[in-house]
C-alpha cells in the first residue's frame, strides 16, 4: 500500500497540483465577473473554494502532513454554513423583487 | 499510469468548470459543477486521502448541489428568465480574468516544487490518523465548527419563513376572531 501511494507522489510533480488549482481558482474568479446570476455567483464561490481546498490536500500529501487534510474538513464544513445562509438569504431576495439577478439589489449604491 | 489519470482528471475538472461559468442555462451549471466536484474527489483519490475524499462526495456532490438544485427548482430559474451582462462587460470580465492568470502564474512560474520535502508518512488520509489528529490537535476548532453549523442552521430557517406573511395570517385570524364574537 504504502509502496504504491508514494510511487502516485512520484509519478505527478507538485507542480502540477499547483497549476491545476491556480486554472480553478481563475475560473472560479472569471465566473463571479462574468455572470449576473447570484446562484451561478455562489456556485463559482465553491468553485474557488474546492481549487484551495485541492491545493491544501496536494501540499498535505507530498508534506506527510495530516494537518492540511484537517483543514481541509473545517473549509468544507463552512462552506456547507456559508451556502445554506446565502441560499436562504438569495430565496428571501426573490420573494422581493422575483429575480435573482444582482444588478437589481443597489439601493445600497451611493 | 498515473500521470495520465492525473492528465485525464484536471481536463474534466477544467472543461466542466469552464462550462459551469459559460453554460446559459443555470440547471446545466449546476450538473457541470457535480462533474467538476467528482473529477476533484478523484484527485483527492491519487493524493491517497481517502476520508476527504468520502467526506467532500456526501458533503459537495450530495448535500451542497442538492441544495442548489432545490433553489433553482423552487425559483424556477431557466434559460428565458438569465439576465446578461451588456458585451462590454463580460469582454471585461474575461480579460481581467486572464490578467490574474497570468499574474498567478508569473508568480508560481519560479516555484520549485521538487524543493519540498516528501513526508515520511503517507498514509495520513485514513479515518484512523486523520480522526486522532481531528480529535486531540484540533478538538477546540472541530467544537466550534459545530456551534457554527448550528448558528447557520437556525439562520437559515429564521431568514426561510417569511415575517410579513405570518404578521398577516395573525390580522386575520384576529379579525376573524373578531366577526366571530361579534356574530355572537
Amino acid at each position: 500500500m504504502n509502496d504504491s501511494v508514494s510511487e502516485a507522489l512520484r509519478g505527478v510533480p507538485l507542480n502540477y497540483y499547483i497549476w491545476l488549482s491556480t486554472a480553478l481558482f481563475v475560473i472560479g474568479v472569471l465566473g463571479v465577473l462574468y455572470r449576473r446570476n447570484a446562484i451561478v455567483i455562489f456556485m463559482c464561490i465553491e468553485l474557488m473554494l474546492n481549487a484551495v481546498n485541492l491545493l491544501m490536500v496536494a501540499f498535505a500529501a507530498f508534506h506527510g502532513d495530516g494537518g492540511g487534510q484537517v483543514f481541509v474538513f473545517f473549509v468544507m464544513a463552512v462552506a456547507a454554513a456559508e451556502v445554506a445562509v446565502g441560499l436562504a438569504i438569495l430565496v428571501v431576495i426573490y420573494h422581493n423583487t422575483r429575480s435573482t439577478d444582482i444588478n437589481v439589489l443597489n439601493k445600497l449604491k451611493w | 499510469m498515473t500521470i495520465y489519470v492525473f492528465y485525464f482528471l484536471s481536463f474534466l475538472a477544467v472543461l466542466s468548470a469552464l462550462m459551469v461559468v459559460f453554460s446559459k442555462n443555470p440547471i446545466y451549471s449546476v450538473l457541470y459543477l457535480v462533474i467538476t466536484f467528482f473529477s476533484v474527489g478523484g484527485h483527492y483519490l491519487l493524493l491517497s486521502a481517502e476520508f476527504l475524499f468520502a467526506v467532500h462526495i456526501i458533503v459537495y456532490a450530495g448535500a451542497i448541489m442538492v441544495l442548489f438544485l432545490y433553489v433553482i427548482m423552487l425559483l424556477n430559474l431557466n434559460k428565458e428568465t438569465e439576465p446578461h451582462k451588456k458585451a462590454i462587460y463580460q469582454f471585461a470580465a474575461v480579460i481581467s480574468g486572464g490578467l490574474l492568470m497570468l499574474v498567478l502564474v508569473g508568480a508560481l512560474k519560479g516555484a520549485d516544487g521538487a524543493a519540498v520535502e516528501l513526508g515520511a508518512n503517507t498514509d495520513i488520509g485514513m479515518v484512523k490518523n486523520l480522526g486522532k489528529m481531528l480529535f486531540n490537535e484540533f478538538l477546540l476548532p472541530f467544537e466550534i465548527v459545530s456551534v457554527l453549523l448550528l448558528a447557520a442552521m437556525v439562520g437559515a430557517v429564521m431568514l426561510g419563513k417569511n415575517p410579513l406573511k405570518e404578521m398577516r395570517n395573525s390580522n386575520h385570524e384576529s379579525t376573524a376572531t373578531k366577526v366571530k364574537t361579534v356574530n355572537k
